[in-house]
């Protein structure tokens, strides 16, 4: 599905990346943990193609593709999905008519007929149930106004409308309350299938008592210094990051 | 400008003038001709490019024209309709029945008459606006009233429509209207200054009087969806009474030339403006909004909202004045004016100006200007919406803003997928935005 070798990048000169490798097979879980600043979330937005980072190494396969060969939205519409950490408040923009912009781009991308209005409104309602949104939150501005929980689950009900086959969940379990997080730990357990995988970058362990990952990577200094499985979470839990740096140092 | 000359003088000296229209000709021209040409150092027309006006003889009055009728599309509404076709009223495209509140100056009773000479030329100020004096010079019978008695309410809202059309010639057409609401009046007017698509050649001179009396409600609409060969300098000028209401909303596309300028007066206590605006020139157009708040006396609120997208090498004008009086105690005003720039040849002159010469006041201000929010570019992206689209839905997203809260459905509805068609003349990237 992902595979990812020795991949640098950068932010306004400054590296952040250094070397980092990864490789996802379909259907796996991995957890990406690391404290602050080791790189969690540049990993999310060199993936997904944000115009602020440079790629200054390495390389990104992803399906068969060369991922630094696609602009932001063909990568979308490839399969690849990223929750944002602090998605963006669009007023003017209605959320509705983002959420069947995004649809409609990746049905055409398969050849297929934009969706009828009718059939998004009911489908774009039926999903808001699941991740527990009032219809309402559909004629508001795009995250205009909305709690950080609501933010969250409006980019799990994107990623529920969207079906893509690598979600990168940036720290999603950051700012939300234990019912939130069940929310949302539900959404993506819905969604876990043979030919889908997960990203789901986090600095607490909570998060995974709900969504149980197959691999748990330690990100630190810009790579991953340390895998595991499950386990590692806990322990990382109880011992918290410094003994995985004093290790590798 | 000897032509304006000739012909404000021509209407002053005729001396079959009603008493009426008489007065405000005559001073019109008399202010007319002590009035200096603007020249690049006066402050009011700094960024104003003038030269449109001077390259043409404007020798004459536009004459009315037919066949237009099926090229201009009116707004839809259960609206008092009333249409001018340069300048001239049209009574075949008008509605024949007027309800009591609303007349043609031409066909006005002699009470009317008296209400509109005492306020015709009376609100506005004609010695700091120079077009103001020569559309009074110009003044005509195809001005329209509006003079709702005490308490009284236009059951419908009063829907003018200004139609533009070639003549063949470079001509000139004065457009009025006076609006009265005596206390505890209401009532919607909307103004649509609208033109074939034709490439104009005719200069327009639009004036809009309001007195809003104590208590009353004025909400005024103004739209400008010229053809940008077409020439337009108007004013809107407007005194507030006690605790008197003014919403205004106003759009306008650019042209050669198009000035528009608000002057809103708050003379009694607790009275309160509403204005929001948007413009949107491209191409080579121009547009320059020059507003202008006087808050005199104490307890009255002001709130004005202006955005604009200026495109391709497009220029634009924004002045908001705000002055507040040594006696307006406890003002609170409030002024946003928020620019995009889509082009790198695209220019915005934007100045917010206050005067406060009273010590008790709220008041804030600001004006940016800045391209497209790279962060909800990549948001938008990040989900599979092109680029172009992206850029599509952002752009009419930000004036959206302000459309959303305009109060008459039609004009909204009306408006939305215009000014939504300017930003690309690709449906596909047209097709998701949502225009309610």
């Amino acid at each position: 599905m992902l595979t990812i070798k020795d991949l640098r990048a950068s932010i306004e000169n400054e590296e952040i990346l250094k070397g980092l490798s990864l490789d996802i097979k379909p259907g796996e879980v991995h957890a990406i943990m690391g404290p602050n600043g080791s790189g969690k979330s540049t990993l999310g937005n060199v993936l997904t193609g944000r115009e602020a980072y440079k790629v200054t190494g390495g390389s990104v396969d992803f399906n068969g593709k060369n991922l630094f060969d696609l602009e932001p939205e063909e990568r979308a519409r490839e399969g690849l999905f990223l929750a944002f950490q602090y998605p963006v408040e669009i007023p003017g923009v209605s959320n509705m008519e983002f959420l069947k912009a995004a649809v409609d781009a990746h049905r055409e991308h398969r050849g297929e007929d934009a969706i009828s209005s009718v059939d998004f409104l009911k489908l774009a309602r039926e999903t808001c149930k699941e991740v527990d949104l009032d219809p309402s939150f559909l004629k508001r501005g795009v995250n205009e106004g909305f709690s950080g929980g609501e933010k969250k689950r409006n980019e799990i009900l994107q990623m529920m409308l969207l079906k893509p086959t690598l979600c990168i969940l940036d720290e999603t379990d950051s700012g939300l309350d234990i019912d939130a997080l069940q929310v949302v730990a539900k959404g993506v357990n819905a969604m876990r299938a043979e030919d889908r995988s997960f990203v789901v970058v986090t600095h607490y362990q909570r998060l995974l008592n709900y969504i149980v990952p197959d691999k748990v990577h330690v990100l630190a200094g810009g790579r991953i210094v340390k895998t595991g499985g499950k386990e590692l979470a806990e322990e990382l839990e109880a011992k918290g990051y410094s003994w995985v740096e004093e290790e590798v140092a | 400008m000897s032509d304006f000359q000739q012909q404000a003088l021509q209407l002053a000296g005729q001396q079959d003038n009603p008493d009426w229209l008489a007065q405000v000709r005559k001073t019109g021209a008399q202010q007319w001709l002590k009035s200096p040409w603007p020249t690049r150092k006066t402050e009011n027309w700094k960024y104003t490019p003038l030269a449109p006006l001077q390259r043409s003889e404007f020798q004459q009055w536009a004459a009315k024209t037919s066949g237009w009728q099926d090229r201009i599309e009116f707004l839809e509404l259960d609206a008092t309709r009333l249409v001018f076709v340069n300048g001239e009223f049209d009574a075949d495209a008008s509605d024949s029945e007027l309800p009591a509140e609303v007349v043609r100056f031409g066909d006005a009773t002699a009470d009317q008459h008296a209400v509109i000479a005492e306020h015709l030329g009376h609100i506005v100020d004609s010695e700091q606006h120079l077009f103001a004096a020569l559309s009074n010079a110009w003044a005509s019978e195809d001005g329209v009233l509006v003079h709702v008695p005490k308490n009284g309410e236009l059951s419908k809202p009063l829907y003018i429509v200004h139609v533009s059309t070639p003549t063949g010639v470079p001509a000139t057409a004065n457009q009025r209207l006076l609006v009265v609401l005596e206390t505890g009046a209401r009532a919607s007017v909307i103004e649509h200054f609208a033109s074939t698509d034709d490439e104009q050649d005719g200069f327009v001179n639009s004036l809009t009087e309001v007195n809003v009396g104590e208590n009353a409600e004025l909400r005024h609409y103004r739209i400008n969806l010229e053809e940008e060969n077409l020439l337009h300098v108007g004013g809107i000028h407007a005194n507030l009474q006690r605790s008197a209401r003014l919403r205004g909303f106003t759009v306008s596309l650019g042209s050669k030339l198009k000035r528009i300028d608000y002057q809103i007066n708050h003379c009694g206590e607790g009275a309160h403006l509403d204005l929001q605006g948007v413009y949107l020139p491209k191409n080579k157009q121009f547009v320059d909004y020059h507003t202008n708040v006087q808050h005199k006396v104490p307890h009255c609120t002001s709130n004005e909202v202006f955005r604009g997208i200026i495109s391709d090498s497009a220029h634009a004008v924004f002045n908001g004045r705000i002055h507040i009086h040594k006696d307006a105690q406890k003002t609170l005003a409030e002024l946003s004016n928020k620019n995009l720039l889509t082009s790198s040849k695209a220019e915005i002159d934007t100045k917010p100006e206050l005067e406060i010469y009273a010590d008790d006041v709220k008041c804030a201000h600001g004006a940016t200007v800045s391209q497209l929010n790279k962060d909800a570019m990549y948001y938008l992206q990040a989900r599979g919406i092109s680029r172009d689209e992206a850029q599509v839905m952002l752009s009419f997203g930000f004036i959206n803003e302000l459309l959303q809260d305009v109060a008459e459905p039609a004009v909204r509805d009306y408006l939305a997928p215009r000014l939504a068609g300017l930003f690309s003349s690709n449906k596909e990237l047209l097709q998701h935005l949502q225009y309610e």
